[in-house]
């Protein structure tokens, strides 16, 4: 059958892929001119360079077999690898609560801020009908002149107001009892006045004109209005400074350089914590891969044994731990390890006669993180120890037994020898994850208890994404600067764990 | 059967039989507590491993269900945990296939076709696999934050930012397809190409349909890493109606507002679901882990 050309072209998936990859471009485009006029140019550009490379990979011919790897990579780009990016960029910025804001944002905050200029006073009265309010107000300077708002509730207060000229209000006049009651209302009122000034509560009877408290000055500076005072942006500190060294808030973000990691590495309040924190993590991620390989691999030979007939059962049982989602179980210890209502020190206390401070002593929160970790994670290495176990030769063990060697000369000599190589780039993966076991350190401990001589949020249990976490995201103030620098450094560390790992692989591939 | 047995081996099997009871004893300790906890009437109630005094109050909060206690005091559900449930399992759903999609795709490439840089990318994927989300935070807060100013559902405190956020998480899943795909034999392939099969036809018509199980496996395994996720999850989203269940479980342990109860109907009600899928799949998932893992 014969088809027009133009008209089947465009149907067949050809013209249907040229229209998809139109339509997404023209999407594209038009968010990062949006981004580019906002001043959110690396965004903008990430988004362009990842959109070209999309559109290229999907029109020409020769980048075909790009076309199955750009989605997940462009998943891995900006998932994984730009906020990496992102995350060391802001590790050389003050960015925090304090200076949140680009310097641009936060002049035009400083030049919005306004103080009663008393230009223009007026005397206030307030008028109730019903639910209704209004507000008559009377020039102080010139009786004659009266305005009278429109009417607002105070349930949902509007900001901004207009007010006529007139004196006539709905209902009743409130005395000043009542007017003291509705201050704290009345005070988040701006009233505009017909020729456009505006009025906000000046006193308890008053209301009165504003004025903007900033003009622009030279290079950039601030001049204060009502004192004369001027404030210079200081691009070091982030911070607009007055001549007498007086930071004004908020502040901006400005790059730093390697401040937050000189900080990490000096400030004595961050460095003794950081080592100390350093070495828990090291020692917590070490501890469980070694206390949970041997229970692992203890049970996986115990459940493969074969005259164990039952073992089907305790498979299913001991792998309970590892199916349950991990943060209901580890919310589930939290609770069982209370001191003062957990069921765990109720039997030990009828017992043993002890309630061991499970949450305020260091030693005995680092056992229980301990003994609820290796709960958590044996049944992975059981069930990784039973994958390797099956691969042994049955005819090693037959030959051993007629040698006479008991089940410890076994283990010794033939089990942990044969598996201990495909083992270890699990192991070296195992020790990475725990060392980033985040989930069970905030949910169990939530870091403490807290480390008295720190001047950044520490705790005893603290590892170093858990610690990175509080001072990024903690109630202390947040500095998000400060927290990346100690990303970055996690980073180095995880960086040279998974080189190893990768490694210990292609090693055992090659074999 | 082993030909050579020692002569104290009836010794032995009941030896290892004890131990094994013992350890399991210990081990569903936590999980007969926390049912028979949910079943107990307050939340600070001690009492003995079967209730004496059983009451339905806690999973009646649980269910979002007000509850009329005996001396007629109405109480009324403190969190809504059924709504956490819902939105756990809806981020959990979508992101798992955006994965899947993803990952097999990626996986195909790898494993079939030649590009260059390929070996260079696999490597640069399982190293990128062992950095953890946690330590982008502050970056993905900020991003998320700007990316609201531009498109509203990405911003902070949508779940659309949240499943995106999640995306992340395909390296490793592209190892574990990989390694299934090679263990196929490209023969079937080659002769749909020779009759004029293109690579997607090839890839949608004989190896898609042969690789089902390790699919599968994909899936279950993103479903159970992303409904478990509780870092990113509890940084991006704040309203107590679009928490997920890992951050909003949470809430019940509050130093100050210790529900101890609730929390434990709460936990096996919304635990049980996830155990059970786990349970049935784990035969899939213990051999999709071992194959991927070993080859990796």
């Amino acid at each position: 059958m014969k088809q027009p050309q133009g008209a089947g072209g465009v149907l067949s998936g050809n013209g249907l892929k040229w229209a998809l990859v139109a339509g997404i471009d023209i999407a594209l485009l038009y968010i990062v001119t949006m981004m580019y006029a906002q001043g959110e140019i690396a965004f903008a550009l990430v988004i362009l360079l990842l959109g070209s490379i999309g559109t290229w990979v999907f029109t020409s011919e020769k980048a075909y077999n790009f076309r199955y790897v750009y989605p997940s990579l462009l998943g891995v780009i900006l998932f994984v690898v730009f906020p990496l990016i992102y995350t060391v960029n802001i590790a050389f910025t003050n960015y925090s609560s304090t200076n949140l804001l680009p310097f641009e944002r936060v002049k035009q905050i400083h030049l919005d801020k306004t103080y009663s200029s008393g230009e223009e006073k007026f005397a206030l009265s307030l008028y109730q009908h019903n639910d209704a309010y209004q507000l008559q107000l009377t020039s102080k300077q010139n009786n004659d002149e009266a305005y009278t708002t429109e009417a607002f509730s105070v349930a949902q207060l509007p900001a901004a107001i207009s007010a006529n000229k007139s004196t006539i209000a709905e209902g009743d006049k409130l005395t000043m009892r009542d007017v003291i009651k509705l201050r704290g209302d009345l005070s988040q009122l701006t009233v505009m006045l017909p020729n456009q000034s505006e009025l906000v509560m000046t006193s308890l009877r008053e209301f009165g004109s504003m004025a903007p408290l900033f003009k622009e000055g030279d290079n950039q500076s601030l001049i204060n209005n009502q004192t004369g005072d001027v404030y210079q942006p200081d691009h070091a500190t982030g911070f607009y400074m007055s001549q007498d060294g007086e930071r004004m808030a908020p502040g901006f973000t400005v790059y730093v350089g390697w401040d937050n990691f000189v900080r990490v590495l000096t400030d004595p309040g961050i460095q003794g914590p950081f080592w100390k924190i350093l070495g828990w993590t090291v020692t917590h991620a070490g501890l469980t891969v070694l206390f949970t390989l041997i229970i692992g691999l203890m049970l996986a030979c115990l459940v493969q044994w074969e005259p164990l007939k039952e073992s089907g059962i305790y498979r299913v049982l001991l792998i309970l731990p590892y199916a349950v989602p991990a943060f209901i179980s580890i919310l589930i210890f939290r609770g069982l390890f209370n001191q003062n209502f957990g069921e765990i020190n109720m039997v030990l206390n009828s017992l043993f006669g002890i309630s061991p401070e499970w949450f305020t002593n260091e030693y005995l929160a680092k056992a229980m993180i301990l003994i609820v970790n290796c709960w958590l994670g044996y049944p992975y290495m059981m069930i990784l120890t039973m994958g390797l176990l099956k691969a042994i030769p049955e005819d090693l063990y037959e030959a051993s037994a007629i040698d006479g060697a008991n089940p410890l000369h076994n283990l010794r000599h033939i089990t942990v020898p044969m598996i201990i190589k495909p083992l270890i780039p699990l192991l070296i993966a195992s020790f990475a994850f725990n060392f980033n076991n985040f989930v069970l350190i905030n949910l169990l401990t939530g870091g403490g208890p807290n480390l008295i001589d720190a001047s950044t949020p520490a705790g005893a249990t603290d590892i170093l994404v858990s610690y990175t976490f509080r001072i990024a995201f903690g109630s202390y103030g947040q500095d998000y600067g400060l927290a990346s620098a100690i990303a970055g450094l996690i980073f180095v560390i995880v960086g040279v764990i998974a080189w190893a790992n990768l490694k210990a692989t292609s090693k055992l591939q090659e074999q | 059967m082993a030909m050579v047995q020692p002569r104290n081996l009836k010794y032995r099997v009941w030896a290892a039989r004890l131990f094994l009871i013992v350890f399991l004893c210990l081990i569903m300790f936590p999980f007969l507590m926390i049912i028979s906890v949910s079943f107990r009437s307050g939340n600070f109630a001690t009492g003995s491993l079967i209730p004496s005094n059983p009451s339905l109050e806690h999973w009646a909060m649980a269910l979002g269900i007000p509850w009329e206690a005996a001396d007629g005091t109405i109480m009324e559900p403190t969190f809504p945990v059924l709504t956490w449930l819902w939105n756990s399992v809806k981020i959990s759903v979508v992101t798992s296939a955006f994965i899947l999609l993803l990952s097999t795709t990626g996986a195909y490439a790898f494993a079939r076709l030649r590009f260059r840089f390929k070996q260079g990318l696999l490597q640069m994927m399982m190293i990128m696999q062992m950095f953890p989300a946690v330590l982008a935070l502050v970056a993905f807060h900020a991003i998320f934050d700007k990316l609201g100013n531009f498109i509203p559902w990405l911003g902070l405190n949508t779940h659309g930012a949240l499943t995106i956020a999640y995306l992340g998480g395909v390296t490793m899943n592209i190892w574990l397809i990989k390694g299934y795909f090679e263990s196929i034999d490209n023969a079937l392939e080659e002769s749909a190409a020779i009759d004029g099969a293109t690579p997607w036809q090839a890839f949608r018509h004989i190896l898609l349909p042969l690789s089902v199980p390790i699919l599968a496996v994909v899936f279950i395994l993103a479903f159970i890493a992303t409904i478990g996720e509780y870092p990113v999850a509890s940084v991006l989203v704040q309203d107590m109606d679009k928490l997920t269940l890992a951050v909003g479980a949470n809430q019940f342990l509050n130093p100050q507002n210790y529900l101890w109860g609730d929390f434990a109907a709460s936990a096996v009600l919304t635990g049980l679901p996830i155990t059970i899928i786990f349970l049935t799949a784990q035969r899939y998932l213990v051999s999709g882990l071992t194959a991927g893992g070993v080859k990796g």
